[in-house]
């Protein structure tokens, strides 16, 4: 089917074979994202070099009714990035230049495939940053995290992508080419936020070109504080505390043994030895976050802890942050397999909320670890399983499951910030109801008439590509959800 | 990653255990040059894995991988970006030894294989047939890049070799007593390295010892699939260093870190632990130095700005970062100059490699890019493919530049020449 698939002889003409993609050994290696649980092999796979090459693309994919994929860096812990099993793959990797960056006006305009820690490292020099840090930062793409509205540790007191995107210029799924919002800080103000629908989308309305994000000066002071507990649910209590008292860290992070164990052992970050350890970083004008930092440390030592570390300069704060964020990975060193879950629950219901997982994994003893966004109850379960033995993922996805219906059932939701995507489609009736979900569809349907753009991801059932899941959803299993 | 590997392989279980610890979380392709210069998952470790995987689960034919494996550089940068602690380097190494002698290769290349084997490792002969002519476009194509890229230093003429004494005793107060292990292509080609390393060495109250007999690392052997080859010369090794020294030293980066794969190659032998306790004593010159630290340096009489320039294999394989940084800080008058992403490979692995020439030529030119506008006086590394490298992008600039070992700027620093002038 190769060259006389129509639109691959289209594509020739488009693209020069380095950049057409349809070999085995090229296409193997983008099956997945970073949850390898799923994979799927594309038609192709294409890398553009400019716009108006990603726009032709979408195009002849609308044209000729082929589903395609738009890829970052492939870092989705969700199946986002998912090739479509015969679609289109766009890597817009090479799509990866700061186009201006105006220290005035504090805004940088980018292509969709630059890296999102590049952008802070451009605006350095002007004593500015880009604040939504995502974990991934270091490799992740701003196309990515528009299309999962990212967060990260200090979108607590941020917010997360969509508080910092002015503008954008899109393909969307039929072709056409658009621009939202604008290159003012104040926005235009007139009609709806357009920005905020494409943020979160998901890759279903089309392909991010061009966006326009805010740059925030960097704080002139920061402070770290390590806070260690014996137990999970104390370090829980805690952030309920910080946040009761009105103060407004610039992160709040827990990591439990498993989780402290794995990043130790990866970057030797001088974690104190614990079952849980709490991360809270200040950070704005001098004064006051030297105020502010007495004043927490007094409430970390009422809250139960029972060793306190506080970073003494940039070097030793820059390790505690690199343990945090290498967490995810380093568990790789505890385990073949993981599958990460993203549930959010209520700031006031987390000391409850971890206990309730400790039971579930008892029950189904799996290994749990935990390493989340505290500050705004974004949890991040790491449910340990191998996956050569037979059953272990369903066991493992069965665990999952019940961590989800955990969270909905707290009043919380499926996920903070790595998107619904492949895997967590199916738990989209558990949140939303039917009249909520129709309302999406005819919005996806009105801007993607033929349903091209990812295809199969955010909703639930629809045509998928082939899949490892099996048999009955866990929640289903429960009787959460149900299909007809 | 889940994999159903079935290779029978000696090696497989290390492999193995590499592609089973990487969770695909992409973390490394932000550290690797050739996913910098290509941006395609292919030419990124995590895809290189997933190549790996594949081949070895026989799903995909060896050559339909060749090509991204061909065009890692080996530079190891990959190894400490990961969190997730994937020995990298052992899979590469163990895989590209197996595909070696998997290999079906055009009949040139066979000869030229061929006479890797009988030449490299030998200086003597080596400088035979370097002055015989042609050594370096005759061998190019079938040598791994990082030694291709040695080969290219040859020049119409070699340099005159360089005897070194058995023995340079410890100048002053006896502080320690090490070997050097002289390596094989360097020695023909920089001779000058090695006897500087020598007399830093004796000069800092070391005791060193050359033993005449020993031979190369073989790791350049390994790396063309002839592994019984590569264990003989390590074997005479063994026996030819003192049991009684302290450390053996190498100047030559890619011998330090060839050594370290000792324990891949010696897999299942029976003197295996003989060279584990042998790759355990060899350690690179600048750790060395800055474990028993140094004496009082002359120094230099004029302020010199010096950038250093981290070879993959010392600052990736090795680990040795703060080591030669600390050295050079120590003699008087010298100014370390910071460069923009040290840690970037400059392309010395890929120059040569003939399918290559973009991506070295970018690598390279991005690095003497970012040296240059260290405006510096001198750049010193500690591998001889790095100094190549940096030579030939600054001649092509015309810039007159100076690139030396390590071992060679310090040999100046305690030179009363150098004070003085
Ligand atoms: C170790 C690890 C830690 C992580 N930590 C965090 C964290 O702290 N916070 C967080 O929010 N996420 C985190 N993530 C998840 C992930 O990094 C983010 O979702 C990120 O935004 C994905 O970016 P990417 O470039 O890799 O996108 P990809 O994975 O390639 O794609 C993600 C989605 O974006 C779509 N997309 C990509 N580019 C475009 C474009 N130009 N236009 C439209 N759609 C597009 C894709 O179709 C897909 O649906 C983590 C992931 C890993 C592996
Ligand atoms: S950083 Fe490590 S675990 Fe992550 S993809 Fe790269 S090799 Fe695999
Ligand atoms: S060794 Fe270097 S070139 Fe090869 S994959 Fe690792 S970082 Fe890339």
């Amino acid at each position: 089917m190769k060259n006389a698939h129509p639109l691959l002889q289209a594509l020739e003409a488009l693209y020069p074979p380095e950049r057409l993609l349809t070999r085995d050994a090229q296409l193997l290696t983008y099956e997945s994202d970073a949850l390898t649980a799923f994979h799927s092999k594309p038609a192709a796979a294409v890398i553009p070099i400019s716009e108006a090459e990603v726009i032709e693309t979408v195009r002849l994919c609308h044209q000729l009714a082929v589903p395609f994929v738009a890829r970052g860096s492939g870092t989705s812990l969700s199946g986002g990035s998912l090739p479509i099993a015969d679609g289109l793959l766009v890597a817009l990797n090479r799509l990866n230049r700061i186009k201006s960056i105006d220290p005035e006006q504090r805004i940088a305009v980018v292509e969709p495939g630059v890296v999102n820690l590049h952008i802070t490292h451009a605006a350095a020099p002007y004593g500015l940053y880009y604040a939504p840090d995502p974990s991934s930062q270091s490799i992740c793409t701003i196309g990515g995290n528009i299309a999962f509205n990212s967060g990260g540790a200090h979108c607590l007191k941020y917010g997360m992508t969509s508080n910092h995107v002015l503008g954008m210029k899109v393909v969307l799924a039929d072709g056409a080419v658009t621009e939202f919002g604008s290159d003012s800080l104040d926005g235009c103000g007139v009609g709806p936020d357009l920005i905020g629908l494409f943020v979160g989308s998901e890759g279903l309305f089309g392909i991010a070109l061009e966006i326009t994000v805010r740059l925030l000066p960097q704080p002139e002071r920061y402070r770290t504080l390590l806070a260690a507990y014996d137990d999970l649910g104390k370090a829980g209590d805690a952030v309920s505390r910080v946040v009761a008292s009105g103060m407004l860290p610039g992160a709040i992070e827990i990591m439990d043994r498993l989780a402290i164990q794995a990043a130790e052992a990866a970057v030797q970050a001088g974690y104190p030895d614990a079952e849980a350890l709490l991360i809270v970083e200040l950070e704005g004008e001098a004064p006051q976050v030297e105020a502010e930092f007495a004043q927490l440390q007094a409430m970390m030592r009422a809250s139960g802890a029972f060793e306190l570390r506080s970073a003494r300069d940039e070097a030793e704060r820059a390790r505690i942050w690199k343990g945090r964020k290498g967490a995810f990975s380093a568990v790789g060193r505890l385990s073949p397999d993981y599958i990460v879950q993203d549930g959010v629950v209520p700031r006031s219901r987390l000391g409850e909320a971890l206990t309730r997982i400790k039971a579930l994994k008892t029950k189904h003893q799996l290994e749990v670890a935990n390493v989340f966004h505290a500050g705004d109850g974004n949890l991040h379960p790491l449910i340990l399983y191998d996956g050569r033995q037979p059953g272990a993922l369903e066991k493992a996805e069965a665990l999952a499951g019940e961590i989800l219906a955990l969270c909905i059932k707290l009043g919380g939701s499926i996920t903070g910030e790595h998107g619904v995507g492949m895997e967590k489609r199916d738990y989209m009736p558990a949140m939303f109801s039917e009249q909520e979900l129709d309302i999406m569809q005819a919005l996806r349907r009105a801007i993607d008439p033929k349903e091209i753009a990812n295809r199969g991801k955010m909703f639930p059932s629809g045509e998928a590509p082939a899949l490892q899941q099996r048999g009955m959803h866990p929640l289903e299993r429960q009787g959460v959800i149900s299909r007809e | 990653m889940r994999h159903s590997i079935t290779s029978d392989d000696i090696r497989a279980p290390e492999m193995a255990k590499a592609i089973e610890s990487c969770v695909h979380c992409g973390f490394c392709l932000a550290a690797c040059p050739t996913y910098a210069s290509l941006g395609e998952e292919m030419n990124s470790p995590r895809g290189r894995i997933v190549l790996m995987k594949n081949v070895l689960e026989a799903r995909l034919p060896a050559a339909e991988a060749q090509e991204y494996i061909d065009r890692c550089l080996g530079c190891m940068a990959c190894v400490p970006a990961c969190p997730s602690g994937v020995a990298y380097g052992d899979l590469l190494v163990s895989y590209r030894a197996m595909q070696e002698k998997q290999r079906q290769r055009p009949p040139l290349d066979a000869i030229a294989r061929r006479l890797i084997r009988e030449t490299l490792p030998y200086p003597r002969r080596f400088r035979l047939a370097a002055r015989a002519g042609k050594l370096g476009a005759a061998l190019g194509a079938a040598l791994p890049a990082p030694f291709a890229a040695m080969l290219n230093l040859l020049p119409g003429s070699l340099p005159p070799a360089m005897p070194l004494p058995p023995l340079l005793p410890a100048q002053g107060e006896k502080r320690g007593k090490v070997a050097i292990l002289l390596g094989c292509v360097q020695q023909a080609l920089a001779p000058n390295i090695n006897y500087a390393a020598a007399q830093v060495l004796a000069a800092n109250g070391i005791e060193v010892h050359i033993p005449p007999r020993q031979s190369c690392c073989g790791s350049i052997l390994l790396h063309v699939g002839a592994e019984a080859d590569a264990r003989e010369l390590a074997r005479r090794n063994f026996q030819a260093m003192p049991a009684d020294v302290d450390a053996i030293i190498t100047t030559a980066a890619g011998c330090g870190s060839g050594i370290d794969d000792y324990a891949l190659l010696f897999k299942g032998q029976p003197d295996s632990a003989e060279a584990a306790d042998f790759s355990q004593k060899v350690l690179d010159f600048s750790a060395y130095l800055a474990a028993v630290g140094l004496r009082a340096p002359l120094g230099f009489s004029q302020e010199r700005r010096v950038v250093y320039q981290d070879a993959c294999h010392l600052l990736h394989a090795q680990g040795l970062q703060r080591e030669p940084r600390t050295l050079l800080r120590q003699i008087p008058n010298l100014r370390l100059l910071p460069i923009a992403d040290a840690g970037m490979c400059c392309g010395s692995a890929g120059t040569y490699n003939i399918d290559q020439p973009a991506i070295a030529a970018e690598l390279g030119g991005r690095k003497a890019e970012s040296i240059l506008a260290a405006a510096p006086d001198a750049v010193v590394s500690g591998n001889i493919g790095c100094i190549t490298q940096l030579r030939q992008q600054f001649t092509s600039r015309g810039e007159a530049l100076p690139v030396l070992h390590i071992a060679e700027l310090l040999q100046q620093a305690y030179s009363h020449s150098a004070a003085s002038s």
